[in-house]
């Protein structure tokens, strides 16, 4: 027998382009969040509320990232800023190399804003840097109170959590309370805000933050 | 699954290390694989032992070694393995804790056959 060592990162590849990707962005002075939840917990919804009321004061530019359509990519047209789709072809998650390449799709040079869409699963996504600023995830109050603990990663990377479709609390078996502890307990220092997409409860304190951390950047 | 594109990824490194002609002689590949690396060893194994056949790779096997979630505590020093659900000292409780391991995926080494 012979060995041969080797001791390189899986992810080296991909840990290399988001690198990349995350020095083009500081370069341009664009601040990034990859948005990540499981499918239908709210991002594009949340997407659109964010370009609605932030449209005025920040250079908004989205990445819409889906398995099969371009059905969010359209939703988000209608609100006049710069999109592009990545359709991933049945992929679980975005990779570093198809934001570097969307990116180059854009014409503007004026964004302050990039919000990338990632594919919907609190699993995959988690694994892949993009070159983003922060993470946020968002949660859904139809999807119980037990998410963070089932899919720590994802909230122990996170930087914000979004605890969405509150209008929806007298319904559904979640209490906010325990999902807020799970979440603290795997993440101590994640951001916390309680929204409706629907009736715009809590979005003016969720933009309040975001359009700070923006400015500052 | 993200652990078919692992699969992939780990043995497009190997192939950097190990010429066309020698590809069958590779009898093991040494994988870490960290209790909080998102990966699932199972699911990495099926995968893997399913691409591997359309590969020279005849007589491999993928060796994988978990590796424990350990975390030092910033406030009492102490070091712990944790479960990936908690983030807190088990030691003090406090929740002011650093990673030491346990995020890790990294191929490690491979193991080749002499040539008769
Ligand atoms: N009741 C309620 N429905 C919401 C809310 N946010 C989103 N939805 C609905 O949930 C569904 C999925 O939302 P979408 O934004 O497409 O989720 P995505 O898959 O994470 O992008 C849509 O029918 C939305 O209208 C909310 O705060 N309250
Ligand atoms: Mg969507
Ligand atoms: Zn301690």
């Amino acid at each position: 027998m012979s060995i041969i060592t080797i001791e390189r990162k899986v992810l080296e590849k991909n840990e290399a382009i988001a690198a990349a990707n995350r020095k083009k962005f500081k370069e341009r002075n664009i601040f990034t969040m990859n948005l990540v939840s499981s499918p239908g917990s709210g991002k594009t919804s949340l997407v659109e509320r964010t370009i609605a009321k932030s449209k005025s004061k920040i250079k908004i530019a989205v990445i819409e990232g889906d398995v099969q359509t371009d059905l969010d990519a359209k939703r988000v047209e209608a609100f006049n800023v710069p999109v592009v789709q990545i359709i991933t072809s049945g992929a679980c998650h975005l990779e570093a190399n198809l934001v570097r390449d969307a990116f180059e799709k854009f014409s503007d040079n004026d964004t302050e804003l990039l919000i990338i869409e990632n594919v919907g699963n609190l699993v995959c996504p988690a694994t892949y840097d993009l070159g983003e600023d922060i993470k946020v995830v968002i949660a859904s109050t139809t999807e119980g109170d037990d998410k963070p603990l089932k899919y720590p990663a994802m909230f122990r990377n996170s930087s914000a959590l979004i605890i969405n479709k509150i209008d929806l609390l007298p319904y559904v078996n979640c209490s906010i309370e325990q999902l807020k502890r799970n979440a603290l307990a795997i993440n101590p220092s994640l951001k916390i805000f309680q929204t409706s997409c629907t009736t715009d409860e809590g979005i003016d304190k969720w933009i309040e933050w975001l359009e700070s951390i923006v400015k500052s950047r | 699954m993200h652990e078919l594109s692992m699969a992939n990824e780990i043995i497009e490194i190997v192939n950097q290390y190990v010429a066309d002609d020698k590809k069958h002689l590779v009898k093991n590949i040494k994988v870490k694989v960290g209790r909080f690396s998102n990966i699932l060893p199972d699911s990495l194994s099926f995968c893997f032992d399913a691409i591997i056949q359309s590969t020279s790779y005849t007589n491999v096997k993928l060796k994988i070694e978990e590796v424990a979630l350990e975390i030092i505590c910033d406030q009492c020093k102490s070091k712990n393995n944790i479960e990936p659900y908690s983030f807190t000292c088990p030691a003090c409780g406090s929740a002011q804790i650093k990673l030491v391991s346990g995020s890790e995926l990294t191929v490690e080494e491979i193991e080749l056959e002499e040539e008769e």
